[in-house]
């Protein structure tokens, strides 16, 4: 479903801030993989799903959804492939329009919006049974504004939005990381819900351990731009977080103890 | 100065903030609905009446030339669009740039057929010529009174616009404004959608430009100067007199127009106090400045009197 090759980026290069970011990253994902991703900070997570996204061009290397290259595609022409929910609450929602249109918006995703209607009667009632299932009221404050709502219930309403049109591969960055750890496990339990039912693919970034062992039946480490390890099936079922504190200072040479990010939780 | 001639003066004010608050939904439109401060406008305020006084000289038909001055605004739009997101400019200076490259084109479109080639303004008399509205008529019960003209010219596009932001595409834009980030992961281009939305406002503004320089009787280089703080100004006064009472798209674009004329009757209020007429850019550039301080400042004071009620 995914694929990635010998993917590059480096940021400000020829600077004194020259930064590698993607240092040769290349990845398979197959239809229905539920991928976790951690490493510490500025291991190359959340880049390489911008780079995935098309937030900027790659140096080289090159990126098929399914059977299409889109490396060279801009992100609004990607977006047709992809759901994405972001690190930030705010980001994936537009504050100051209706809780229906921003639904909306996201069930026109990949069609050409032309002077048809914004928001049909019909869809208003297909909103109303999907804010439903995420069981908190939300339908009944369908023309509310956005901004009204909490951290929690944006990231559940984003969620909504990423999947409304099934997504080849659903995008998550740290999607969970801003909220607190009640509503955190709440949106997790939908996020789990909705890759289930649709039997996605999903590429989640996440800063917990716990999180990314306990979800997903792939996880990957990243760690100065590279991916260091990729455990799956029945790996992946068995594996502790002690087990991938010992992987992680095998492999990369160094102590993870001493990475409180990588260790919260 | 007696009373009688301030009030010989509303009618007049009423039918100047009818036809600048068309202007200033145009503003609006860049301002709020795509949060950019678009200067293009002085620019696009003075073409728009050229075009049409220079095509209905020529013998045009009212209805040409204002289609004419309208696409010429949509076109000045575009520039200013092409500038900001092709080229990368931010999106104030890709407007002065366009502005002050519309101050040559405006002395050339008015000088079209005149010896020098350039000409800084243009009469049109309402005697010799078709025109839709004209400020001989602002006191006459009449079906050619130009506050009736005016109004109707403000509903149907208030109508026409409340439908288009209604749309696939209208909603695009509005998300564009709203959210970047967010419309660009829902497939939208946000790009297209800001030079579109440049297009539609300066469209806009010229229509209105077209209207008041019938109104006036002359097109002038200079007749639009200052034309983005007015917009500014009736946005604001609209924004902070109305936004408790009106939700609704349509009605915020009424509110806008509501403002531009309050804006025109203060002026002329002020006007007759005894302040200059040469007076009056500074003393806009004041109420505007007043007014965006406004809501930062119901804020600033809000969060105080919370800290203190805590703190009780």
């Amino acid at each position: 479903m995914l694929e990635l090759k010998d993917i590059r980026k480096t940021f400000n290069p020829g600077t004194v801030n020259e930064k590698v970011a993607l240092d040769g990253i290349s990845l398979h994902l197959q239809p229905g993989d539920f991928v976790t991703v951690i490493g510490s900070n500025g291991a190359g997570k959340s880049t390489t799903l911008n780079a995935i996204a098309g937030v900027w061009p790659i140096d080289s290397g090159s990126i098929v959804i399914d059977g299409e290259d889109v490396s060279h595609l801009p992100e609004y022409k990607r977006a047709k492939y992809l759901g994405r929910v972001f690190q930030d609450p705010m980001t994936g929602t537009a504050a100051h329009m209706e809780i229906q249109e921003n639904l909306a918006l996201a069930f026109r995703r990949g069609k050409r919006r032309g002077l048809g209607s914004g928001i049909t009667k019909s869809e208003r009632e297909q909103y109303y049974e999907l804010l439903k299932t995420l069981g908190l009221g939300l339908e009944d404050r369908m023309s509310a504004k956005v901004g009204l709502l909490s951290g929690g219930q944006r990231q559940a309403l984003t969620l909504l939005m990423a999947t409304l049109q099934q997504p080849k591969l659903l995008l998550l960055d740290e999607h969970t990381a801003a909220l607190d750890p009640k509503t955190a496990e709440k949106v997790l339990a939908t996020t789990d819900r909705i890759i289930r039912e649709q039997n996605l693919t999903a590429f989640m970034v996440t800063h917990n351990m716990n999180d990314a062992i306990a979800h997903g039946n792939r996880l990957i480490m990243m760690n100065a731009g590279k991916i260091i390890l990729d455990i799956s099936g029945e790996e992946k079922l068995k594996l502790t977080k002690e087990d991938l504190l010992q992987k992680f200072a095998e492999i990369s040479g160094g102590s993870l103890a001493s990475d409180r990010v990588l260790l919260a939780h | 100065m007696s009373i009688t001639s301030l009030l010989n003066a509303l009618p007049g004010a009423c039918a100047q903030g009818i036809i600048w608050g068309i202007m200033a939904i145009g503003v609006f439109l860049t301002y709020k609905v795509l949060d950019m401060a678009d200067l293009t406008v002085d620019g696009t305020m003075a073409t728009g009446g050229a075009v049409c006084v220079i095509m209905m000289t020529n013998g045009y038909s009212v209805w040409v030339a204002l289609s004419c001055a309208v696409l010429a605004g949509m076109l000045a739009g575009f520039i200013t669009g092409v500038f900001h997101t092709f080229m990368g400019i931010p999106v104030i200076l890709a407007g002065i740039l366009t502005q002050l490259g519309l101050y040559s084109i405006n002395l050339r479109i008015l000088g079209i057929g005149s010896s020098a080639g350039t000409a800084s303004n243009l009469t049109i008399s309402v005697d010799r010529y078709n025109l839709l509205l004209s400020l001989r008529h602002v006191r006459d019960l009449a079906l050619n009174n130009p506050i009736l003209v005016a109004l109707l010219f403000l509903i149907v596009l208030i109508a026409v616009l409340y439908w288009f932001f209604g749309t696939e595409l209208g909603c695009g834009i509005r998300a564009t404004g709203a959210n970047e980030n967010m419309s660009r992961a829902q497939g939208i281009n946000t790009n297209f959608n800001k030079v579109l939305g440049l297009m539609i406002s300066n469209g806009i503004v010229a229509l209105s430009s077209a209207l008041y320089s019938q109104y006036q009787g002359f097109a002038d280089v200079n007749m639009g100067r200052g034309a983005i703080v007015i917009g500014l100004a009736a946005v604001i006064i609209g924004d902070v007199i109305f936004s408790k009472l009106f939700k609704n798209f349509a009605l915020k674009l009424l509110a806008v127009a509501i403002g531009a004329i309050i804006y025109y009757l203060v002026i002329q209020v002020v006007l007759w106090l005894g302040l200059s007429s040469s007076d009056l850019k500074l003393l806009s550039a004041i109420i505007v400045a007043i007014f965006l301080a406004t809501p930062y400042w119901k804020n600033k004071i809000a969060a105080v009197r919370k800290g203190a009620k805590r703190h009780a």
